[in-house]
């Protein structure tokens, strides 16, 4: 079980991206954290994996502290990040090294049919689509069977068809090992399609706003009515942070500005 | 002689007419570059033959073949490129060796960029024959003060290339490597010696292109052999067709060490995307 604990984050140039942030995620949940752009959700991630260490608080993956980035903890950024110069299967491959030969070969390719690029083992970064290189990102995050899989915005670079398409992909090659996943994202529908649990930031410092169960049986159905319901929800979460951010920078004297201030 | 009409048949011959379209598609640009200097080699041939000129400053085509076949034949070609081919190795090897060190380090930390840098950087722009008067009184005449100044030579160039290259290095390709939490020493050999050898082989190019640009200067400031030795001496008795024939040994053995470093390099960069590779028909 992964567990936050009043995590903050403060950057050495005095930034305060991240405050109080304290949930726990079970084995096999789905959390898609939405929330307007500067409202720390990629910072939270970046803890999480333990990229960025938190100033505050602590990240615990059944009960230790994550403080580097953990065996059991993997993550899929926004672009695909292939190494160029490995082929697609040894780009799979690139957390299995340690693993005898034959294992990982068969690993690689399991994961490759999985994603249906099987017939792209031996083909370079460079000669696949956009879509295809984020699966094959996936792939890669997904062979050392991570029990935490964390995704930055992994679609939000590529077109609705494909985005819809590695939706639904993602939820496929969840089902296998079933890991946790936590996914950021811009995109309400995506957070809905996926999560569990969606949780709406708000900015200046980032924290959680509000906490929506999205408890719709799976597959979900983009045009039903409890899609919409939950839609409208978050969308509604949403437009209070955003406001709530708006009055407090008009009025910087109010009491979350002392409080942010006796913070740092 | 015979080599360029043999040249100017083949293209125009009518043996290979249902190929012609795709061998021409080939051949048709650097044939195009062939043209001015064959025609300029055979038009002086043709003005030593019919006695227009005595081609005594300036030999003919076939005098430079013959003192070049001679100079074979008696294996001093062979002892004086071998002899050049040595020095160029050992500078280009010690160059090599401290630029690459010195690039690396310096790509990497900023401390020691800002330390060493602004020193190398001053140390650069005196140009390296300068050198030449105090190698020679430290070093002494013979091959350690020729061998120094071809790997000042070579060091430059590589020394530039690999701190750029490790300074350059991708921030989110590293990230992959911290997410798989690879060691040090792996992240140098997974992650960064792949990312910054493109560059790398570059650097090693155009350091290998001075390190033959001075070893003709370290080989000036007085040896008993070497092609370098050949080119003062052809001066010095009067021999142009000896300096002619040195200089396209120079032109044949550079050429050679560049393309070995190409295609012992080639097998590595087959997953670069490089404009050429796709360029022309």
């Amino acid at each position: 079980m992964l567990a936050l604990e009043r995590v903050g984050k403060t950057y050495p140039n005095g930034v305060h991206a991240l405050e109080g942030v304290s949930f726990s995620v079970a084995l096999g949940e789905i959390i898609a954290i939405v929330g307007g752009s500067g409202c720390g959700k990629s910072t939270l991630l970046r803890a999480i994996s333990g990229l960025d260490t938190a100033s505050q608080g602590r990240v615990l993956l059944d009960g230790a502290a994550v403080t580097a980035p953990h065996e059991k903890i993997g993550i899929v950024f926004q672009e695909p990040r292939l190494l160029p110069w490995l082929s697609v299967a040894d780009n799979v491959g690139f957390g299995l090294q340690d693993r005898p030969k034959a294992e990982r070969e068969e690993r690689v390719e399991r994961a490759l049919r999985r994603v249906g690029l099987a017939d792209k083992a031996g083909a370079w970064p460079r000669e696949l689509s956009g879509g295809q290189a984020q699966r094959v990102a996936i792939a890669r995050a997904l062979v050392p069977q991570p029990e935490v899989l964390l995704l930055d915005e992994p679609f939000s670079a590529l077109d609705a068809m494909t985005r819809a398409d590695l939706q639904d992909h993602l939820l496929d090659l969840w089902a296998d090992t079933r890991p946790t996943l936590i996914l950021v994202t811009h995109d309400v529908d995506e957070a809905i399609v996926l999560a569990d649990r969606i949780m709406v930031m708000r900015p200046r410092p980032g924290r959680i706003f509000s906490t929506i169960k999205a408890d719709i049986a799976r597959p979900r159905n983009r045009q039903s009515a409890d899609f919409d319901r939950i839609k409208n929800e978050v969308l509604a979460a949403l437009d209070h942070s955003l406001v709530d951010d708006r009055s407090k920078r008009d009025a910087p004297r109010g009491a979350d500005g002392h409080r942010a201030a006796a913070a740092l | 002689m015979s080599l360029v009409p043999m040249t100017i048949a083949a293209d125009d011959s009518p043996a290979d007419e249902k190929l012609r379209k795709p061998v021409l598609a080939r051949f048709a640009r650097p044939a195009l570059g062939l043209i001015v200097p064959l025609v300029l080699a055979l038009g002086w041939e043709l003005a030593v033959r019919t006695g227009l000129t005595d081609g005594r400053l300036v030999p003919p085509p076939s005098v430079i073949y013959a003192t070049f076949a001679d100079l074979a034949a008696s294996g001093d070609l062979q002892r004086h490129a071998l002899a050049t081919l040595t020095r160029v190795a050992a500078g280009f090897g010690l160059g090599v060796v401290i630029g690459t060190v010195l690039g690396a380090i310096t790509g990497y930390s900023s401390l020691i960029s800002r330390l060493l840098d602004p020193t190398l950087q001053a140390l650069r722009a005196i140009p390296s024959i300068a050198w030449v008067p105090l190698f020679i009184l430290w070093l002494g005449i013979f091959e350690a003060s020729k061998i120094t100044l071809i790997a000042v030579g070579v060091f430059f160039p590589v020394y530039l290339g690999v701190m750029g290259a490790v300074m350059s290095v991708d921030r989110k390709i590293v990230e992959v490597g911290r997410a798989f939490r690879l060691t040090g020493p792996q992240m140098v050999r997974r992650i960064l010696l792949p990312a910054v050898l493109p560059s790398y082989i570059i650097a090693l190019r155009s350091g290998l292109g001075l390190g033959w640009m001075f070893v003709v200067a370290a080989e000036f400031m007085g040896a008993s052999e070497g092609l370098g030795y050949l080119l003062v001496d052809g001066q010095q008795m009067g021999k142009p067709a000896q300096i002619v024939a040195a200089i396209v040994a120079f032109a044949v053995v550079g050429k050679a060490t560049d393309w070995i470093i190409v295609a012992v390099s080639a097998p590595f960069l087959r997953w670069e995307d490089r404009f050429a590779r796709h360029e022309g028909p």
